[in-house]
């Protein structure tokens, strides 16, 4: 937990840019999320959505959550009208159509809209320096569409479209890493976040709203739904996929790697695991090789970080 | 005064893109339509143009941007071609159901595979239920004045929908043609600047792109039927006002010769022009022909067709694409469904032809014309013929 | 208020079926979702707001004298909030139908 969480509604203001009456299921830490990243951005934003969760609950006609100006097109390409509304408010302002000011173009997106189908337009809208934030909320499947894998869906994880059966143990692939895909950009922001970490999350999504040029803010959206979890355990795991080394928090800033939450012991994936169904069928063969794995990239990451590079 | 030039008619259409004061561009090259981005960016680049140009990754994202730069409240051109326009095909549809009056010229192009990179409808075709107003130019110079018109109907309060400005790949996007430019102040005038009624922008938090259940989805889409009809009145007031001020006149349907002919042949695009030194040579035999210029796709001017071949005993209409399996070209099923319902109407014979560049010649309009008055008296097995096929 | 969908013709939608009463969804009730509350026992409460923070709905709030509650005619009844809350002050009940 965070140490200064205990004075949370001092810091944080209490208005709600994301209404409620939206309807993600209960205990959804994608939801979360947003709120949360809402609450950074302020009212000087316009958002883009991407298809998905996030949309699908926040905006079915003639309703909407959203307080600031949001748009919807289509699932692949978040980033492209993204940019196109960064250059539409520059141009406008240049030609004094509307007033100078800080407006914060923020593209939202899931995993798959980031990771897979609308991963070309966000590397065009990176290489081209679009002043933007992009934020991923990273529910590790296509949940909208009934919990099929993506390529961020972690190893051994069982969902609609990479069952775990009599000869399979579920998804094959390792999550992809996006963070590093986005850093690979020299963007001059890419951070990792988690709505169990409040106050960090809220943190990051103002310094990437704040950062001249693309940032980028990968989020860990713990999904009851997808993740066969209870519902009032989406605070516990993500906090457990922290410490557990499973989704480190850190930033990279001008390819400065930073390690937020440093723990000098892990605790062991199991903790986590053994929270959600979807990795209720693993052999302790597996377990043993996705903690192999974790420990490996920890140590990685924390040497990037230690060297202070990328 | 308004100069002539002879000029590349690509590079026309971003003089016109210019005059207009696009406010943003974002485009991805493809062959036939690469002049045109190219001399754009160059404009740009030589300070000539105020535009936030956006060379973007693909035609996806080309009209995506353009999704987002016009509903900031940006003014917003892109062009492209064939394989490009397929690409945009998804988002196309939202550019007219969220009513965003973004401008394109399509430089028609043929579809792969095989691949191919030179001219006819298919592309075309492929995207006539979008919803967007579409417009056929025959010459340099209807292009570069239905450039200009299309931002005038497609940012008009009444009307707010996306504009495709089509034109034959190559045959007139390659050719040096002499173009009468406006002034720019005659333009400023023409084209007052784009108002989005309401933009994305903190001052009004608006939600653009909600999702539509079944209990509201079929209110959406008749709201954009009715719209995209409507818009019929405001391109005819457009060309009308267009044609007071430069004195050149345009109307969904153009007919030549064709009041007192028996024969009538209809064509869309380029073609047109070829076909007319065909008419003029069979009339010059005392042939009793005349030709139908088909220059508004979308919204499709019915009155305007049952009128103009109400008279012949046989209407001959020639498509640039083939809708395989179906009834051949869509331009002549289109014909055949506007006047079924008429007491007195033409018989209507379809051809295809002009495949992926395949060129026609006024000879050939003569052939087609002949063939099909052969078929008009005799009947024939086919629902179509395909001109000028090898068998 | 917003018209109901049912109720909306094809006029009434603005171009583009543009939404433009921003955050209007607070009209929609997500309570009745609902299987368990949350019941605050301001007794044992700290004021942290954790539970504020940590809500999915954005439906718990702070009272004149600094306590917490939650607005049932959104709380969907996750339990987060009771998870949360490490001085134990709210405990989840069962809804009674
Ligand atoms: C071009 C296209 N392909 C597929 C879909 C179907 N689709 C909609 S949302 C979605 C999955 C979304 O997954 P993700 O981006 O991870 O967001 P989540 O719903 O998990 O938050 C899919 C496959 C679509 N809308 N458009
Ligand atoms: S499926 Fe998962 S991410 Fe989507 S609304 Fe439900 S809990 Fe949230
Ligand atoms: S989390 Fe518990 S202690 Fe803290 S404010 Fe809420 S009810 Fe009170
Ligand atoms: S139970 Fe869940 S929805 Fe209800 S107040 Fe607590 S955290 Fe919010
Ligand atoms: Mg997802």
């Amino acid at each position: 937990m965070e140490n200064y969480s205990v004075y949370v509604p001092r810091l944080v203001t209490k208005r709600e840019n994301f209404a409620p009456g939206h309807r993600a299921c209960i205990g959804c830490g994608e939801a979360l999320a947003v709120r949360l990243a809402c609450k950074a951005l302020g009212q000087k934003t316009i958002i883009v959505t991407a298809t998905g969760c996030i949309e699908i609950i926040s905006s079915q006609l003639p309703y909407t959550s959203w307080r600031v100006p949001w748009i919807h097109t289509l699932f692949e390409n978040t980033a492209a009208v993204a940019s196109g509304i960064e250059s539409g408010l520059k141009i406008l302002m240049k030609k004094g159509r509307i007033a100078q000011q800080e407006i914060t173009v923020v593209a939202m997106a899931g995993d798959g809209g980031t990771s897979d189908i609308g991963i070309q337009a966000l590397s065009g809208a990176l290489e081209r320096g679009h002043n933007f934030l992009y934020l991923c909320f990273d529910n590790e499947a296509y949940m909208n569409t009934g919990i099929q894998r993506s390529s961020a869906t972690p190893f051994g994880a069982s969902t609609t479209t990479s069952p775990a059966g009599k000869v399979s143990i579920g998804q094959v692939t390792w999550k992809k890493n996006m963070p590093a895909i986005a850093a690979a950009h020299n963007i001059p922001y890419v951070a990792t976040a988690c709505p169990s970490y409040p106050i960090d999350l809220m943190a990051k999504v103002e310094k990437g709203a704040a950062t001249p040029g693309p940032a980028y803010v990968h989020i860990l959206s713990v999904c009851p739904t997808g993740w066969r979890c209870a519902t009032d355990l989406t605070i516990r795991i993500g906090r457990l996929a922290v410490e557990t080394g499973i989704f480190p928090l850190y930033e990279v800033e001008n390819g400065k790697y930073r390690l937020n939450f440093d723990f000098p012991k892990l605790r062991p994936v199991t903790d986590y695991m053994k929270l959600q169904g979807r990795f209720r069928h693993l052999s302790e063969d597996v377990i043993n090789k996705i903690q192999q794995r974790v420990s490996a990239e920890y140590a990685e990451l924390k040497e990037k970080a230690s060297e202070g590079k990328g | 005064m308004a100069k002539r030039v002879g000029i590349e008619v690509s590079l026309a259409i971003a003089e016109a893109a210019k005059l207009a004061r696009a406010d943003v561009v974002a485009a991805y090259p493809i062959t036939p339509q690469t002049h045109i981005v190219e001399h754009l960016a160059k404009l740009v680049a030589d300070g000539e143009m105020d535009t936030q140009y956006i060379p973007v990754e693909s035609e996806h994202s080309a009209m995506s941007a353009c999704l987002g730069a016009s509903a900031a409240g940006a003014r917003t051109f892109t062009a492209t071609a064939g394989q490009g326009l397929e690409l945009m095909h998804e988002v196309m549809y939202v550019a007219s159901s969220m009513q965003l009056p973004v401008v394109m010229t399509v430089v028609n192009r043929a579809l792969s595979a095989p691949l191919s990179v030179w001219g006819d409808h298919s592309d075309v075709m492929a995207v006539r239920d979008t919803g967007w107003i579409q417009i056929f130019a025959e010459n340099g110079q209807e292009t570069v004045d239905n450039v200009l018109c299309a931002f005038r109907i497609g940012e008009d309060r009444r009307v707010l929908l996306p504009v495709m400005i089509h034109l034959d790949g190559f045959y007139l996007s390659h050719v040096i043609e002499p173009v009468l430019f406006p002034e720019q102040s005659q333009v400023d005038k023409f084209i007052p600047p784009y108002q989005h009624p309401m933009p994305l922008h903190p001052d009004r938090p608006v939600t653009m792109g909600a999702f539509g259940p079944p209990i509201i989805y079929a209110e959406t889409k008749k709201a954009q039927e009715v719209n995209l009809e409507a818009s019929k009145e405001v391109i005819l007031q457009c060309w009308d006002e267009f044609g007071k001020t430069f004195k050149r006149y345009y109307s969904p349907v153009e007919s030549y010769h064709s009041e007192k002919a028996k024969v009538l042949l209809l064509t869309m695009g380029s073609f047109g022009e070829t076909a007319m030194t065909a008419i003029d040579k069979m009339r010059g035999e005392g042939r009793e022909v005349g030709l139908i210029r088909l220059r508004l796709w979308r919204p499709f001017p019915f009155k305007e067709i049952r009128q103009a071949v109400k008279n012949a005993e046989a209407l001959i209409v020639l498509d640039r694409a083939l809708s395989f399996g179906g009834p051949g070209g869509p331009v002549c099923s289109e014909i055949k469904a506007a006047l079924y319902g008429e007491d007195k109407k033409p018989k209507v014979i379809g051809f295809v032809g002009g495949l992926g560049g395949r060129d026609i010649t006024p000879a050939g309009f003569e052939e087609i014309i002949n063939r099909g008055i052969e078929i008009s008296q005799k009947g024939s097995e086919n629902e179509f013929e395909i001109f000028g096929v090898r068998e | 208020m917003t018209k109901p969908e049912g109720e909306l013709t094809w006029r009434d939608l603005e171009i583009g079926s543009i939404v433009t009463e921003a955050g209007n969804a607070s009209q929609y009730q997500t309570g009745d979702w609902r299987s368990e509350r949350p019941i605050f026992d301001n007794n044992k409460c700290i004021k942290c707001g954790l539970c504020y923070i940590f809500c999915p709905e954005g439906c718990i709030g702070q009272n004149a004298e600094g306590y917490f509650d939650a607005d049932l005619f959104y709380c969907k009844g996750c339990g987060i909030c009771a998870r949360e809350c490490w001085p134990k002050a709210i405990s989840m009940v069962p809804e009674e139908e």
